[in-house]
Parts: C-alpha cells; structure tokens; sequence
C-alpha cells in the first residue's frame, strides 16, 4: 500500500525552543494513525504540520519535508489554501462558527468555490450531516445557531464541515478531550467508519483510545519519535523501553 | 475602631457612586422642568413638525424640523464616512498590520480622540471649507457636507478602538477553523470575524453616531447654521446642539425662547439615550 502522508527527517522551532526533532513517520492510507505521548511531546505540532496551521503562529520555523499526496508541503509553490482543503482538521474543543448550522457545513463549499448552486449546497450538507450521523437530530432546525448544539453535537459538526469540501486526509486533534465517555464512544464508532474513505490521523491523551481505534501508533517524548509500529505492537510489545513505560502507565 | 474606618470609607465610595446617578437625575430633572413649561404653552407636534425656527420675531414661531434635518444630514453624512473607514482600520488594527506599525496605529487614534472639537472646527474651516467651496463650485463652503466631513473624524477614534476590542476577541479558534478548511485571509477575516464581532462593532457605530450627534463646537464652526430645511448636503445647515451653544446666551431667563432651548436639549437627550441604548444592547450581546 502506498504511503499517503510521508513526513521525512521533519524539524520545528517555536523561535528557539526545538520542538520536534528529525521525526520520520510514513501513515498509510485509509486506516486510522494515531500519536499519543505525554503532554509537551510535540503530538499536536506534529498534527498541525501536516496542514500547515503552524503557519499563522509567529516564530515557527521548519526543516525537512511532509509529503502529502506526492508533493512536499512545505515547498514554496505550496497552495496552503487547496492544501487545508485535502487536509482536514479538527480541533481540540469543539469550534463551530458562531453562525447557522448549515452556513457552518456549507462554509468550506463556499469558500473554496466547490460549488454555488444552492441545490448543490443543500445536498452536500445533507450528505455530510448524515455521514457524521447528525441529520436526524437536526434536519429541521438547520438554521439555528451551530452555538445552540451540545458538545458532542457540536464536535460531529465539525467533522461534517470537513467532510464536505471532501478531503482525503482528516487530522483530529484530541478530539474527544472534551467529551463525556458516552460521546466519546459515539466519535471513536464514527472515526472507524469514515477510515474506509479517509486517511485519519488522530492525537491523544488517552492510550486507551489509541488502542481502540488505530491500526498504527506513533509515541512521541520529548519532540521525538520514538516508536512508530502496529498498534498491537506498541501496546503489547514495544521495541523500546521508553514505549513500555509510558504505555504500561509508569509516567506520563 | 478598624471596624468604624471601615464604615466611614464604605460611605464616602457609595456617596461618590451615588452622586453620578444623582446628576444625571438632576440635569435631566431640569430639563424636564423647562421643557414641560414649553410645551403646555406651545405643544409637542407643533414644535418637532414646524418648519420655521424664528425664535425672536413677533409672534415668534418655534419649528426645530430644520434643526432635526440638519443633525440628520450631518450625522448621515459623518456615518457614511466614518463607519466604512473606522471598521476596515480597526480590521487593518487588529488582524493585518505588523506588531510595530499596530502600536503606532494605535496611538494615533487614540491622540485622535484627544483633539478638542473647537481645534477640528477650527482647522476645518480654515483648510477644508474654502476646498469644498472651491471643488463643488458653490457659494459658501460652510455646508453640511464639510461638517460631516469634519465630524468624521470625531466618530472615527470610538468607532475604531470599540471595533477593535470586538474584533480582537474574537476567538482564536474560529479563525483556526476557518483557515484549516481552506479559507484565505480574507474570506476568513469578512465571512467569520467580521460576523463574530458584529454585534461589538455595531455597538461601536452607535458610540459614534451618539458622540457626533451631541457634538457642538465643530458643527457650529462649519455648517453655516441656516435654520433652514436643507435640500441638499452641499447647503448650509443648523443643528439642534449649535443652536443651544449660539442662542443661550441672547434669551432672556425663563422666557418662551430660552425654555424652547431646553425643549431642545430633551429632544438630543432622548436622541443619544435611545443611541447609547441601542449600543449598550449590541454590547452586552457579545458578552454573552
């Protein structure tokens, strides 16, 4: 299988501070990737790499490549714009636009000129809605305010806001660390059903979930990539000592 | 005794808050008292609807609608101008300009803020009333135009700085997501922080109108102050604060005249309450 996010001999400063350091990861397609490690460990800038939203935080500099789709990111003829498109992202917190429900979801066809007709629209957020398994919930109240929804509701938005400008790379930053167990549950059954059509990278906290849902797993100390393997392995058998430790709970 | 210092301090803070409340309550007391006593002798539909303000001839006759229409016309002049202007430098503030440039921005505005409006009536009349004057072609350059022009520039240090508060907190995260889907700059800045904030910045528009509506010496100095109905912007006209500020001084106390001057002044009264209302609506909208 080819590798669809290949990230080679990869560097970042925030201004002097080094925080990742000659990380190597290849992440296959359509199957879920996730990179746990201790707070600090450089998991989220590494994610955020890959779409390049490090970008609008002054004093990041960056050595090395991500290749994304046959082509190094960070090259200079980089449309970062169609970039994010491919890229998808979703955050920490919940973040839903402080508009309608359906401007949300149709705000990346707008944007990114994806489509105009208001027929085009209405279907893909239909679409979109549903994949994230939203639509019943919300189908008749479509123009309300994306603010009035609970968490989970609001998290599932976002990722149909993404789905819709039909990206083939999804990152997910932590994205449950806001969620009740319950919610949480739901977001983990929906990531493993959009991995047949997306490839998802996802960061977090807890191992357990790593453990539920990826089929590889990165762990990161330190700005470093210290073990990169199957998931199975990581958790069962891992090459290094630091993995072990941190896995079987002796820190972090 | 700590107990009793105590007590004393607590009461002189509640008396200095207390003692605001106690002004307004005061002014507008009075206000109310003198202009109560106009309208029983000349009623209120006569007053706002009339089109002739000749306080002095005999019998004198007591219309403000030229005065309505001419603080109408500077104030709509003074927003088309200053509205556009003020949001995109805010915007241009807080999102684009580089650290050092923002600082010196904003300083700027905020010396902007401290001219005091007899050096800007001043400064217009000098500089830009013989301009408007020359360019439009017409016989005096003391229009509503130049007084807009002019009060533009009054609006334009609140309008920015309350757009920027708004602006700015917008949070972080909307932008975030607006950028991660592929929105540019731009698209990001018009279609999701402009609307976050929306509801800031039009509280700040409304700052601004209130403070050129109440504002006196500049239009004095620039508008020409014909109490007459105006047809066009490009003709003098008398707003209701400048005929306060230019006729107090000739009325005799307690008089038709002078009782009428404070019928106008609870007419602006209500005028910027109801200004200030609205932008404190806008303002505790984007708290929540």
């Amino acid at each position: 299988m080819s590798a669809k996010i290949q990230i080679k001999n990869f560097n970042l400063w925030y201004t002097d501070f080094h925080a990742l350091k000659d990380v190597n990861i290849s992440v296959e397609e359509k199957r879920i990737t996730a990179m746990i490690g201790p707070s600090g460990c450089g998991k989220s800038t590494l994610l955020r790499a890959i779409n390049r939203i490090n970008d609008t935080i002054e004093g990041v500099r960056v050595n090395g490549e991500i290749i994304v789709g046959g082509k190094n990111i960070y090259s200079e003829n980089t449309d970062v714009d169609i970039l994010r498109r491919n890229v998808g992202m979703v955050f920490q917190r919940p973040n839903p636009f402080p508009i309608s429900i359906y401007e949300n979801v149709a705000f990346g066809l707008k944007v990114n000129g994806i489509a105009s007709r208001k027929s085009v629209i209405d279907e893909t957020v239909q679409q979109s809605l549903e994949a994230v398994l939203l639509w019943d919930d919300i189908k008749h109240k479509l123009k309300k305010s994306a603010l009035t929804l609970t968490l989970e509701q609001q998290q599932r938005l976002c990722i149909a806001r993404v789905i819709a400008v039909k990206p083939q790379i999804i990152l997910l930053d932590e994205p449950c660390s806001s969620l009740d167990p319950v919610a949480t549950q739901r977001i983990e059954e929906l990531m493993i059903q959009l991995k047949d059509i997306y490839t998802i990278v996802i960061v977090t906290h807890n191992m357990q979930q790593a453990a539920r849902v990826s089929r590889d797993t990165a762990f990161m100390l330190l700005g470093e990539l210290i073990e990169f393997a199957e998931t199975g392995k990581i958790f069962t058998n891992p090459n290094r000592k630091e993995t072990d430790d941190y896995v079987s709970g002796r820190f972090g | 005794m700590k107990r009793k210092i105590d007590s004393i301090i607590e009461a002189i803070i509640f008396v200095c808050g207390i003692l605001s409340i106690i002004f307004v309550a005061l002014i507008f007391g009075f206000l109310l008292k003198e202009g109560f006593a106009f309208f029983k002798e000349f009623g209120v539909i006569g007053f706002i609807t009339g089109d002739l303000w000749y306080p002095t001839s005999d019998p004198p006759k007591f219309g403000i609608l030229p005065l309505i229409i001419g603080s109408l016309f500077v104030t709509a002049g003074a927003c088309v101008i200053a509205v556009p202007i003020g949001v995109m430098s805010a915007l241009y503030i807080s999102e684009v300009a580089p650290k050092g440039v923002r600082d010196v921005l904003k300083s700027f505005v905020e010396l902007m803020a401290a001219i005091p409006s007899v050096v800007i009536g001043f400064v217009g009349m000098v500089t830009l009333v013989p301009l408007v004057r020359t360019i439009f072609d017409i016989p005096t350059g003391l229009t509503a135009f130049s007084g807009s022009i002019m009060l533009a520039f009054m609006a334009m240090p609140t309008i920015i700085t309350i757009s920027e508060d708004a602006i700015r907190s917008v949070p972080w995260s909307y932008k975030e997501g607006a950028l991660a889907l592929g929105a540019t700059k731009w698209q990001t800045l018009h279609r999701i922080v402009l609307r976050a904030a929306m509801p800031g910045i039009i509280a700040a528009i409304m700052l601004g109108i209130g403070r050129v509506v109440g504002e006196t010496m500049a239009v004095m100095m620039i508008t020409g102050n014909a109490a007459q109905i105006p047809y066009s912007i490009f003709e003098p006209v008398r707003t209701m604060t400048a005929t306060i500020a230019a006729e107090m001084g000739e009325t005799v106390r307690g008089g038709m005249h002078y009782r009428s001057l404070f019928a106008i002044g609870l007419v602006l009264f209500l005028i910027t309450f109801i200004v200030n209302f609205t932008a404190d609506l806008f303002l505790g909208k984007t708290k929540k």
